[in-house]
């Protein structure tokens, strides 16, 4: 008979070997999945992994790869500080694109005066309105004890037909001949987030995203805060003994978490998607979710966990245009990787032990 | 006995570090009362348990009318006629009585046959009771019912009441007593588990006392008197290290008129609690756990808050202050769930060091925490207090208990607390390591520190305290010197703190 064994203290090997095993047993159920769609598994798998990287148009991908991960280690890093002391922030897409809007319709505002503090302007205004949207669950959680995955997740819904009003009036550009969607920020000096390096994808949001990293990485480990966060995630109980105001935590996790995408919604607007659009958002703020898990909620393992996210993503693009894999069996495939992060992760707390149960 | 139902013999089960039950015998005839005496901690609800299929012994068997009775789990139990009620309710409120019965039954009969049944047995063993009422809307009292009938329903030979009235006014026990002494006459018997001794006196025929997992005694509880009982639950009091009358210190920590409603369905009101802790003193609270003490500790720790002026240290008002401006003072406190709460399981020694210690150990400058220093602080909680492990750097959980608790009373009090106030210190520590916890305690006493120790354990507490309390249902009682008390007066203390009435003693 096998079981279920708890182990005496949770192993360090298996927290670290988890994220690799995700992968592996991924690309070995993805395959039998591409198989079934009549597609050749190796070369599905190839294309995902391999050819944004090494392949023959890889001086085209690696960019993309920073453009992608930059947004989803933005979000995720805040996700995860959140995620660690039990506060759940499912909503991160709706901040980043109330993020955009406010950062977008900054930049909006000055156009076409050129000047340097724009940018600047745009990026408080962006974080801000990340925050403040975040804000929402978080202050009706601790004041009415609401559900924050509910409200969150809820908000991403109205913050979809906000940005779908300002795609069509307020922000719409005004020489655009009618259609849908704002000035094209990338055609306006002061409010464009460029590419720092050209051709390497290098821009603001990628150094937000490092920043980001770092400072999180300080927080969990040496500050006191992080402390608090680890402790009540770990034991509730324990933390309130240990002089954690609960209610502060859960204002300071989902404001922050909510600044980040905010960030990485302007930062996206400004530079890589140019102009807010009905479709600006394409689901960075729910794979984020996926990427802090990976990353196993530590920052340096976001870091990866973001890039690797961005390889399926764009490995994706390419197995769909030359495979003709359809987009949904590529989320399913995305899908695989959180789950048997879950599943696998038991084993960091567990071990299987055969046999019959000694006699209690 | 001839005839016995239940013959239990030498049932022995061991938990790690601790030995819950010791070679407990005891039989019990059909229509049988008995009772099932001891403190908390004395080995009574694991004995229960293993009755009831819940744990198996390590050795000893049981016999149900003459046979091997070896139950592998509840619904074992069950089959062969042991019905179990619990102290506290599995009901779901949003349903009705007469769902929540079928819930727990393997095979329901249709609701409107079970409705006429749940009404014949409530008739018939004066239990009254509707089957169409939703549980939300039910009494304690009334809930208790809906167990009982459920037990009922299944004919038990042996029904198990596990402390039945702590939650029921005095006309719902003279129901329930009504009850259990009509099937008795049917011939279904009954264990029973109680504290109060004067209930325990009107309606058993047998009492079985249990001390620290022993059978110490046995008894007819209608020849003894409540006194006897105490004392035999209660055993005699060791001659502890003779500690002289400390001087009386000034008042350290008030507590004056607090009074705090429970936060939750299941937990305690305190009521008017008043007393004063003095430098150089230990003030030992003493009852059954359940009766306010989790409450007071976390109210007095700073993790819940009171109204104003309801909590002094040295005249300043404590009581809108969080845990970290209390331990600032000197106020200082040890859970007694270990295990998430005084420590988090999966952290290690060195960040539950830093759990507490932060501030008052200098573990951390603006908001950066050193672990270098909160690492040298725990290995002096680990080596000051012989805590066994490797390490400061494994986890909490991997600790025995014993050793967790050495950690976490040695984590305060080498924070040097002007006030310390600790829940069950000694609870599931062996021997040795009690007696080191125990007279770190006196220590820090001595040094002019005034100290709160919640107990169950009354040889602990006539062993250490200067002054005794009880506290029952969140009232406590006014402390009285411990060295002018005997066990006979505690027995009656704590007896009478359970609301007994004690004119006949």
């Amino acid at each position: 008979m096998i079981r279920l064994e708890k182990r005496p203290e949770p192993s360090r090997t298996m927290s670290y070997a988890t994220p690799l095993l995700a992968v592996l047993a991924t690309m070995v159920f993805g395959g039998f999945l591409f198989a079934f769609l009549g597609k050749d598994p190796i070369e599905a798998i190839i294309t995902i992994f391999w050819d944004p990287l090494f392949g023959e148009f890889a001086f085209f991908y690696r960019p993309q790869l920073l453009v992608k991960a930059a947004p989803l280690i933005l979000i995720a890093v805040g996700l995860a500080l959140g995620f660690k002391a039990g506060i759940w922030n499912i909503g991160a897409e709706g901040q980043y694109i109330v993020g955009a809007i406010c950062g977008a319709g900054v930049g909006l505002a000055f156009y076409p005066l050129e000047s340097w503090v724009i940018f600047p302007l745009m990026a408080l205004a962006g974080a801000f309105g990340g925050w403040a949207w975040a804000m929402i669950p978080a202050f009706l959680r601790v004041k009415f004890g609401t559900n924050e995955i509910l409200v969150s997740l809820m908000l991403v819904y109205v913050a979809e037909q906000l940005l779908a009003s300002m795609a069509l009036g307020a922000m719409r550009n005004p020489e655009g001949r009618g259609f849908p969607g704002s000035r094209n920020l990338s055609q306006y000096e002061s409010a464009h987030n460029a590419e720092l390096i050209a051709g390497t994808g290098m821009h603001w949001g990628v150094v937000a995203a490092l920043i980001s990293v770092i400072f999180a990485y300080v927080l969990l480990t040496r500050h006191r805060l992080g402390f608090a966060i680890r402790v009540t995630g770990e034991a509730p109980r324990a933390a309130r003994f240990g002089g954690v105001n609960p209610g502060r935590l859960i204002l300071f996790c989902l404001g922050l978490s909510g600044l980040l995408a905010g960030l990485a919604g302007m930062l996206e607007v400004s530079g890589p998607a140019g102009q807010i659009t009905i479709d600006f958002n394409v689901g960075y703020g729910f794979t984020a979710i996926i990427v802090a898990f990976l990353g196993r909620l530590n920052p340096l393992g976001i870091l990866f966990a973001g890039l690797l996210m961005a390889l399926t993503y764009i490995g994706g693009d390419i197995a769909q245009s030359q495979l003709g894999l359809p987009a949904a069996a590529i989320q399913v495939f995305q899908g695989m990787l959180l789950f048997f992060l879950l599943a696998l992760d038991l084993f960091t707390n567990y071990r299987l032990g055969f046999g019959r149960e000694a006699a209690a | 006995m001839t005839g016995a139902l239940l013959a239990l013999s030498g049932l022995t089960k061991a938990y790690p570090g601790v030995l819950a039950n010791d070679d407990v015998s005891l039989s019990i005839a059909p229509g049988e009362v008995h009772a099932l005496l001891g403190e908390n901690g004395a080995g009574k609800s694991t004995l229960v348990k293993m009755i009831y299929g819940l744990v198996a012994p390590n050795a000893g068997r049981m016999e149900m009318n003459g046979a091997v009775f070896a139950p592998s789990d509840p619904r074992a139990a069950r089959a062969s006629g042991v019905g179990m009620v619990f102290q506290h309710f599995s009901l779901f409120d949003a349903l009705s009585v007469a769902e929540n019965i079928a819930l727990g039954m393997e095979d329901p009969p249709k609701l409107r046959e079970l409705s006429a049944q749940i009404r014949d047995v409530s008739e018939t063993y004066g239990l009254p009771l509707s089957p169409d009422r939703i549980v939300g809307d039910l009494s304690a009292g009334e809930r208790q019912r809906v167990e009982i009938i459920r037990c009922l329903l299944g004919k038990p030979r042996l029904l198990i009441m596990d402390e039945p009235t702590s939650v029921l006014t005095p006309q719902e026990v003279t129901i329930l007593f009504e009850t259990l002494r009509k099937l008795s006459a049917e011939g279904t018997a009954i264990l029973y588990i109680s504290h109060k001794l004067e209930e325990i006196r009107v309606l058993c025929d047998a009492a079985t006392i249990l001390r620290g997992g022993r059978v110490v005694g046995t008894c007819d509880p209608r020849e003894t008197s409540a006194r006897q009982m105490a004392e035999m639950m209660v055993g005699r009091v060791l001659a502890g290290p003779v500690r002289e009358a400390p001087e009386p210190g000034p008042a350290l920590l008030e507590i004056k008129s607090l009074s705090v409603p429970s936060p939750s369905a299941f937990g305690v009101s305190l009521k008017d609690v008043s007393f004063a802790v003095h430098a150089g003193e230990i003030l030992g609270i003493g009852g059954v756990a359940g009766n306010g003490q989790d409450e007071l500790l976390a109210i007095l720790s700073g993790e819940w808050p009171c109204l104003p002026e309801s909590v002094l240290f040295k005249g300043r008002d404590l009581s809108r202050m969080g845990p970290n401006a209390r331990r600032g003072l000197g106020v200082l406190a040890a859970p007694e769930e270990r295990l998430g709460h005084a420590a988090a399981p999966d952290m290690s020694l060195t960040e539950n060091a830093m759990l507490t210690a932060a501030d008052r150990q200098g573990l951390v400058s603006r908001g950066m925490l050193d672990w270098n220093r909160a690492r040298d602080f725990a290995e002096r909680v680990i080596g000051t207090f012989d805590v066994r492990t490797p390490g400061p750097a494994n986890a909490a959980r991997s600790l025995s208990g014993g050793n967790l608790q050495k950690f976490v009373i040695g984590r305060e009090i080498l924070q040097a607390p002007d006030v310390l106030m600790v829940n069950q210190p000694t609870w599931g520590v062996d021997a040795a390591a009690a007696a080191a916890i125990r007279q770190a305690l006196l220590d820090l006493a001595k040094n002019g520190a005034g100290i709160v120790v919640i107990s169950q354990d009354l040889d602990e507490l006539m062993e250490i305290s200067d002054r005794f309390a009880a506290l029952n249902e969140g009232r406590l009682s006014a402390p009285q010197p411990t060295r002018k008390l005997d066990v006979e007066q505690i027995g009656l203390m704590l007896g009478g703190a359970h609301g007994m009435e004690v004119a006949n003693v």
